[in-house]
């Protein structure tokens, strides 16, 4: 019997995979490819609570909705952002994007 | 679905493709490995939102995600390597100090998960009906505000993509 700490387990173990991946990959493109894991754990989790709690039951679909939103228009961005860089540097390694290192 | 067995087995084949493929998208060491495996992600994601009877928001995820956003990415992958690809996704000097920090979240989540007493029960069904009523009424202050965003990240995305002059 499949039940609400299932899919929040799952969830819980894809945010540890986008999160590890966020802090140890080197190229700006998989950074950006681990923090769409991570957006995507919490949507499981926002379904999940909205199928298996009594409560409001299509706030959880909506918020989802508009993280999804929120990701499409980061990734965009994010992506217009690394080819600029590439650019300007020839590199998307974030070990070499340190200008602002004090 | 049900809360049968081909619910459970649908969530355990489901979950496990997902983090398979999760798994491959953080460890390969080839960039377009991991773009291709991020898609795979995505559509198991859909396909637990399928489980969870939440269809629309599985068509969305598989619209939005795998399609829209996976093309992005595999195009941002095109655009910004030179080099040979199979040593394109290095990880960095942080690998022990990212996994112990990586886990200890995941151990504080799972603690969470399964120290809580979850009150669970059987949330309405929700249709795609619902979901657009709640868009225009309840919800439609932060609905035209993403759409105000959507536009702007497509304009920023033209602007930043077309250039003129990058300082570096």
């Amino acid at each position: 019997m499949i039940g609400l700490s299932h899919y929040l387990l799952v969830s819980a173990a894809l945010f540890g995979l986008g999160l590890f991946g966020l802090l140890t990959k080197r190229n700006l493109i998989a950074v950006l490819m681990s923090i769409e894991l991570m957006l995507n754990s919490v949507n499981i989790n926002l379904v999940a609570f909205s199928r298996y709690t009594a409560a409001d039951a299509s706030a959880g679909q909506v918020f989802s909705l508009f993280i999804i939103a929120v990701a499409a228009a980061e990734v965009a961005v994010g992506l217009a952002l690394a080819y600029a860089i590439y650019r300007g540097r020839g590199t998307v390694s974030v070990d070499e994007i340190d200008w602002l290192k004090w | 679905m049900g809360d049968g067995l081909m619910h459970t087995l649908a969530f355990y084949f489901l979950a496990g493709i997902t983090l398979a493929a999760a798994t491959g998208v953080v460890f390969k060491r080839n960039l377009v490995h991991s773009a291709f495996l991020l898609s795979v992600t995505f559509l198991g994601v859909a396909g637990l939102y399928m489980t969870l009877e939440a269809e629309f928001l599985a068509a969305v995820q598989a619209l939005v995600y795998s399609g829209a956003v996976a093309v992005l990415v595999v195009i941002g992958v095109m655009l910004t390597q030179r080099d040979d690809m199979s040593k394109s996704n290095p990880p960095n000097k942080m690998v022990v100090a990212g996994a112990s920090a990586a886990l200890a979240i995941v151990g504080v989540l799972v603690w969470a998960v399964v120290a809580t007493p979850w009150k669970t029960g059987r949330g309405a069904v929700v249709s795609v009906a619902d979901i657009g009523r709640r868009f225009l009424t309840d919800f439609a202050p932060p609905f035209e505000a993403v759409a105000l965003l959507l536009l702007a990240a497509v304009i920023g995305a033209v602007v930043l993509f077309k250039g003129g002059k990058v300082q570096s």
